[in-house]
This record gives structure tokens, C-alpha cells and sequence, in this order.
């Protein structure tokens, strides 16, 4: 299948960056959200995160004025009436996931492949709420999406081989390439992250060693490019918490409860990277 | 402080300033590469370009956006200088 025209629904972080990575790729890309400001940040932080784009990526071909105009920031669902391919992204929340899945199915023609830009939520179930379950895919994308090369598939119960495809063609467009994996809560990324993320927190309340004393030992001894309490202010505190919520939820084993330090911080309003305060300090 | 009175002395101090917050008790030499110390990711480089555009009052443009020109104190003060001065 031709792909061209792409919806993204959702313009957080992840929005963001998979709209980005789109638009790179030389798709036409629609980007929704709720209200103008949030897309009018959205446009903002394209223009500043291509920009990186071009800073780290010495003599790259990037028209970064001719890669905004490809990407129509709109709150209007209406656009996606000729789309190939949606890419949502919106909030990890079930009831949320399911109002934009009905719209999407009923908005969307028939061959469009829905991806669900998710690491908690089961393809299946979303699958399930739709006309075309063999045509919902899971897609994880990793954040910074622009410069991460590989992207977490997720085949649902019913998910095509034809889908699995379109997919990965979409991915190849991007730059990008896809690891199928089966459709499990937390998949294969989140369910040894969050534990892992979950344990160093538990290493700090313990006073066994600093936040900067865990991450040296991954990075130095283990060679990672950043540590996992790092990594966890990237992703977001909160998120971290409803993530290893959702696996004790999913499995019911002790082995994911959250810890008690992991609560607090989010409590007190620490959640990392995106308002300044996690682990660490941002300016 | 206007651009009138700014020296390249001025725009170093600035910048090693604000490097400083990240820092943490590291003495950071004017020709020392910043992203080879390996305390900050290349991410950082962005912070460093919206730095220079808001505490200089300048526009770093597309063919700017070399990591090159945010590696040492002494390359930023070269490409601010090269606007303001």
C-alpha cells in the first residue's frame, strides 16, 4: 500500500515526535489535538526540535521550513476522511483510547491501518472496539521518537500479516524499523524497564546509593547510554507510576508493586524532565 | 546590559554562567568540549542554542545549527560575537 497521508492524533511528547519523524519522512501528516494551544505548542516544538535535528546531524538535507508545511495542525477529525494510516497517541487511559478509537473507526475509510501508540494499553482490546481489528496495530515508539531507530510492534490477536507489513513500511519511511512482539501488558520494553526503573527507586529510598550513583553504575559499568533514574525523569515520574500500576493491575504479582518513594515523588508534584524536578534538577 | 556595551569577555562569562548550573563543581576551561565531558547529553545542545537567542538577543539560523558551534565557550562566544559585536 501507497502510504501518504497520515494522522496523528495526540500532540503531546510522543505526538510531537512521531508527527516529527513523519513529516522527515515526507508524509503528509495531520496532527490533532484538542485546542489550538496545545498544537500551537505543538508547531513550537517541532520547529525547535528539528532544529536539534539539524544541530546533531552534521550536513543532513533538512528544509526545516519546507518539513513544517507538511504537517497540518488542526483540531478538525474531518482531515482524516482520506487517511492511510493513524498513528494515536493520545493519554494512556482506557476510557480516553476508546472515545478517539470509535471516532477514528467511524471517520476513517476502510483500508486505513490505526496504529496504537501505547506501552500499556492491549491492542486486542482496542482492536476489539473497531470494525477492522485485523487493521489495529500496536506501535511503541521511544522517546525522543526523531532519533530513536527502532520502534516496539505489537500484533494483536487478530492483526493481519498485511497490517504487520504496512506498518513496518510506514517505519521504513521514517527511518525507522519495528520489532513484532506479542501482545502481553508491558510487552517486552516496559516489563523489564519499569522493574528495572521501580527497583533503582527502591535503591535510594534504601539509602543504598544516590539517584547519580545508580545511573553511573549502569552507565559506566554497563556501558548504557543513561541510567535508569535518568531515563525515568525522561519519561516522567507520573508515567513511570501508571505504568508499573498497570502491570501489578494486569499480572496481580507483588513483584510490580510500586514504590513507596516512586508515590511520594509524584504526590509532591516531582515528575521529572517536563516541570524541572525529578531525580534530577532541569532548568 | 545592551549589545553597546558587551565584550567577548562579557558573552563568555555569560555563557560559562549558565553552563555552570549544570555542572556541578567542575572548573569548565574556554576551549574544553563540553559534550566530551560526558555530564549532558547532546540534548543539552538545544539549551544552549535557546540560551544564546534569549539571554543575547539574537536569531542562531538554519546554517548555525552545527554542534560544532556549541562545543567550547570560546565557539559560542565566536558565533555571538559574529552577530553582536
Amino acid at each position: 500500500m501507497a502510504i501518504k497521508k497520515v494522522g496523528v492524533i495526540g500532540a503531546g511528547v510522543m505526538g510531537i515526535g512521531v508527527g516529527q519523524s513523519l513529516a522527515q519522512g515526507g508524509y503528509e501528516v495531520v496532527l490533532i489535538d484538542i485546542n489550538d494551544q496545545i498544537l500551537e505548542h505543538a508547531e513550537r516544538e517541532i520547529r525547535s526540535n528539528l532544529r536539534l535535528f539539524k544541530m546533531l546531524n552534521k550536513g543532513v538535507e533538512l528544509d526545516i521550513a519546507a518539513t513544517l508545511g507538511r504537517i497540518t495542525f488542526t483540531t478538525d477529525y474531518e482531515h482524516l476522511s482520506d487517511a492511510d494510516f493513524v498513528v494515536e497517541n493520545v493519554v494512556e487511559n482506557w476510557e480516553i483510547k476508546k472515545a478517539v478509537h470509535l471516532k477514528l473507526d467511524a471517520i476513517c475509510p476502510a483500508h486505513t491501518v490505526v496504529a496504537v501508540n501505547t506501552s500499556a494499553i492491549s491492542i486486542t482490546r482496542v482492536g476489539s472496539l473497531t470494525k477492522r481489528p485485523s487493521q489495529i496495530v500496536g506501535m511503541h515508539f521511544m522517546n525522543p521518537v526523531p532519533m530513536k531507530p527502532t520502534v516496539e510492534v505489537i500484533r494483536g490477536y487478530h492483526t493481519s500479516d498485511a497490517t504487520i507489513a504496512t506498518a513496518k513500511e510506514l517505519l521504513a519511511g521514517m527511518g525507522k524499523k519495528g520489532v513484532v512482539v506479542q501482545d502481553m501488558p508491558g510487552f517486552v520494553s516496559n516489563r523489564v524497564l519499569m522493574l528495572t526503573v521501580n527497583e533503582a527507586v527502591f535503591l535510594v529510598q534504601d539509602q543504598v546509593a544516590s539517584a547519580e550513583e545508580v545511573d553511573t553504575i549502569f552507565k559506566e559499568c554497563f556501558g548504557h547510554k543513561m541510567g535508569p533514574l535518568e531515563t525515568a525523569d525522561l519519561i516522567g515520574l507520573d508515567t513511570i507510576l501508571y505504568s508499573i500500576e498497570v502491570l501489578y493491575e494486569s499480572y496481580n504479582d507483588s513483584k510490580y508493586r510500586p514504590c513507596p518513594l516512586l508515590k511520594k515523588m509524584v504526590d509532591a508534584g516531582l515528575h521529572g524532565r517536563k516541570n524541572g524536578k525529578g531525580f534530577y534538577t532541569y532548568e | 546590559m545592551t549589545t553597546d556595551s558587551l565584550t567577548v569577555e562579557d558573552i563568555k562569562a555569560r555563557t560559562r554562567a549558565f553552563i555552570g548550573k549544570f555542572f556541578k563543581n567542575i572548573e569548565l576551561q574556554d576551549d574544553e568540549d563540553i559534550f566530551a565531558l560526558g555530564f549532558v547529553n547532546s540534548l543539552f545542545a538545544m539549551q544552549l542554542v535557546m540560551f544564546i537567542e534569549k539571554e543575547f538577543g539574537i536569531a542562531v539560523e538554519d546554517q548555525d545549527l552545527n554542534i560544532d558551534n556549541f562545543r567550547t565557550i570560546n565557539a559560542m562566544a565566536d558565533l555571538v560575537k559574529g552577530k553582536v559585536l
